[in-house]
């Protein structure tokens, strides 16, 4: 970088500051005061922003108070609009192929995919249509019995193989028996794996093959579910699933709560997957379609 | 990341050199940078701010060594303080009386039936008679997978299909464990939400009953700020006596164990290493400072490489090395000793960025590459692999039948042996060369030469 180009910056510094406090002045607005940042910052940072992701927010949230007049909007209501736009998105109804759709649900251990997929089940059931799953977490003891009470609660088919069997063989089955059934969809709810162990995300991506390989285009939607107590980390774990397997969307369970699941901000910044349920209890109909203004007044409630 | 917040405490300590003490001022930058990275672990902000306040508190007047780098003396300070505050002086557990009753409580899926089954397998080493007791009468099929649990590790589990009153269960668990001369009871209850009060109360309801000696909390180590109001709401309601961090073989921070630890005070018993049952060990303070600073666990990685190499094992392969005369043999021992310091995974995990190289490595594939080499290499005779110049062609279709493999197989192994003795002459005749030089470097030679 050239000494001319790093006066440009230098001055092109200055010469915002100037323009924002020109801004300022000229539309009489207050200057933001370090008690309110500060109770800002502490707000977002409690509902696991990370910090980042606070930083972007509070600079934007000090961009719009301070130019926008002496009308009186608090700086809360501006951090709220902040992140409902960057939520804001079109995709999160579930995708509906002619034919079947495969829906595989993946995430790390425990953070309720096996829930998730029978409560999708019933959702597009309660929907008229029909919807079967494929119990492909064979690793787990008792799994595929836990979605077969499921199965026998909210009467879908489930189609299961043995404890410790080719997850893959078993979804090649489920395909198989949604195809006979002419379902409408098929949710695979596969095995927690922590995205860091590399053998597993490989298995996971061979389970998507044979899926591929079976109902070519399939599996049309990858979900993600995300435990709303998760902190950072979930940024990592959806970084390493969407590398390994293309993700379609995310499902942030446990909100129910007094967890905000703020860490899907800084997800979809990076990442933009649109967040298409959040999960509010443990009964079928406790899964409900996102919306972010909503979200975003959640994050704020005490 | 250790390489990042020490790079920036350096920077900002850079002019610290010379100015004798610590001050509030030339502090306070680095102390940022430090609280950045407490959140960026999950750490609750509260509990990072009071965290700071202490650390500061303590620096501030401190004399900056000469020896060391100030901005290493800082996170040095840091881990300490840490350490300290992980720690615990009554970490193991209180099973005293005819019939020790463990309570496991926490969130959904933060992973209560696998730890039950592992803490009932590690009992069992230590000479326990466990019996695991299904009380999660909410989630569907988790009895099943605590009754499969107990079928893997061979220990009763105690079910009442279908029973929905805990207090019920619990009774007739007692009953079951007198007449089978089960010495301890791991009740493994349902996952429920800190702020559900009916659930809450069913769990007061159970302790008052069965007067359980440890109540654990088990905590998912990726739990972020939430942490804080898990921790106070279940300690407020049952007063736990410890807790269980799992999943810390994923690469969260877990800056959740700080906060747990600093609003209950109780300690932090065990930690969850993975998916397998054996997979569970005591927590490691040290470990933990480490992990939520970024700095891998270099102390813990020395340790255990102290514990397994064999000093005079060691000081024979030095010699040999310098003589060239490695041996397949010797390669061989030295497969051994790699394979008995853990799994590969776990060891690189140890080293700071450790985690952040695994993630592109299949470590699966790199061991079984390493018990093949071993299998290749016992199937030679003695003399060959004295002599590894012998092996001609029809020895090594020998040695491949005799492994299970390929030639090619074979020859891999041979060229990898070849290059690694040729590499070991080199070395050794650099060493001679450097004790030379050394003798010379006390007359005054060239010191730092050799660094890069």
């Amino acid at each position: 970088m050239g000494l001319f180009q790093k006066f440009k910056e230098g001055l092109q510094k200055t010469h915002n500051k100037l323009v924002h406090e020109i801004k300022r002045v000229v539309t009489g607005s207050p200057k933001l005061t370090g008690a309110t940042l500060e109770e800002l910052e502490a707000a977002l940072i409690a509902a696991d922003l990370g910090m980042a992701t606070t930083s972007q927010i509070i600079s934007a949230v000090k961009k719009a108070y301070e130019t926008q007049g002496s009308t009186g909007v608090d700086v809360f209501g501006i951090a709220k609009r902040e992140i409902e736009i960057s939520l804001s998105n079109t995709a999160t109804a579930l995708r509906r192929e002619p034919g079947l759709t495969v829906v595989s649900i993946v995430g790390v251990n425990g953070t309720g995919k096996t829930t998730t997929a029978a409560k999708l089940a019933h959702s597009v059931q309660s929907q008229g249509q029909t919807a079967v799953l494929g119990a492909c977490d064979t690793f787990r003891a008792a799994a595929v019995e836990q979605l077969k009470l499921w199965g026998d609660r909210l009467k879908v088919p489930v189609i299961a193989g043995a404890h410790g069997a080719d997850p893959a063989a078993i979804a090649h089955d489920a395909i198989t028996a949604a195809l006979a059934r002419n379902a409408q969809y098929l949710f695979i709810d596969t095995a927690g794996r922590l995205h860091t162990k590399q053998n597993l995300m490989q298995e996971l991506q061979k389970l998507h093959r044979v899926i591929g390989k079976k109902l070519p285009g399939a599996p049309h939607e990858v979900l993600l579910v995300l435990d709303a107590t998760t902190g950072m980390n979930a940024l990592n774990q959806a970084r390493e699933f969407h590398k390994a397997v293309p993700l379609s969307g995310l499902v942030v369970t446990k909100l129910d709560g007094t967890s905000k699941g703020g860490m899907v901000v800084a997800i979809q910044k990076e990442l933009g997957l649109p967040i298409k349920f959040i999960g509010l209890g443990e009964k079928a109909d406790d899964l409900q379609p996102f919306d972010a203004k909503q979200f975003a007044e959640a994050l704020f409630a005490d | 990341m250790f390489d990042s917040l020490s790079q920036k405490l350096q920077n900002a300590f850079r002019n610290l050199r010379g100015l004798g003490k610590i001050s509030e001022e030339n502090v306070s930058e680095s102390l940022r940078e430090v609280r950045l990275a407490l959140l960026d672990a999950d750490v609750n902000f509260k509990v990072a701010r009071d965290f700071i306040e202490r650390v500061k508190a303590k620096a501030i007047g401190e004399e900056v060594l000469q020896s060391v780098q100030p901005g290493q003396q800082i996170v040095k300070a840091i881990h300490d303080e840490l350490v300290d505050l992980l720690g615990s002086e009554n970490a193991a557990l209180n099973l005293s009386g005819n019939q020790a009753c463990i309570m496991m409580v926490g969130l959904h899926g933060s992973g209560k039936t696998t730890s039950s089954g592992k803490l009932a397998r590690l009992l069992q080493k230590q000479a326990r008679t466990p019996l695991l007791v299904a009380a999660d009468v909410y989630r569907p099929a988790a009895m099943d997978q605590l009754e499969t649990l107990g079928k893997q590790l061979d220990i009763p589990v105690f079910v009442m299909k279908g029973e929905t009153d805990v207090l019920k269960i619990a009774r007739n668990a007692f009953d079951y464990a007198k007449q089978h001369h089960r010495s301890t009871l791991i009740f493994d209850t349902a996952g429920r939400l800190q702020i559900d009060e009916p659930l809450v109360q069913e769990l007061v309801r159970l302790r008052d009953l069965i007067k359980p000696q440890e109540i654990l909390l088990v905590l998912d180590a990726a739990t972020g700020q939430e942490a804080v109001n898990v921790a106070t709401h279940f300690d407020k309601a049952l007063n736990i006596t410890g807790s269980i961090l799992t999943k810390l073989d994923g690469d969260a921070r877990g800056g959740a164990a700080l906060s747990l630890k600093s609003v209950t005070g109780k300690p932090i018993k065990f930690a969850g290493m993975g998916e397998k049952l054996e997979d569970f060990e005591p927590f490691h303070p040290e470990r933990m400072a480490s992990r939520i600073l970024g700095m891998g666990d270099v102390v813990s990685l020395v340790e255990k490489a102290a514990e397994t190499f064999d000093e005079n094992e060691a000081k024979r392969m030095e010699e040999k090395m310098r003589k060239g005369e490695f041996t397949l043999d010797d390669f061989l021992n030295n497969l051994r000793q790699m394979k008995k310091l853990g799994s590969m995974d776990k060891l690189i995990g140890m080293l700071p960025g450790g985690s952040e190289a695994l993630k592109g490595m299949d470590m699966d594939k790199e061991e079984k590459r390493f018990r093949r080499m071993e299998g290749i290499i016992c199937a030679m005779t003695q003399r060959e692999r004295l002599h590894p110049a012998i092996i001609n062609a029809s020895r090594r279709k020998r040695i491949a039948k005799g492994s299970g493999v390929q030639v090619s197989d074979v020859n891999v192994v041979m060229n990898q042996f070849s290059q690694m003795q040729q590499m070991m002459k080199k070395m050794g005749r650099m060493q001679k060369m450097m004790g030379k030089m050394g003798g010379m470097a006390g007359m005054g030679g060239m010191p730092g030469m050799f660094r890069k």
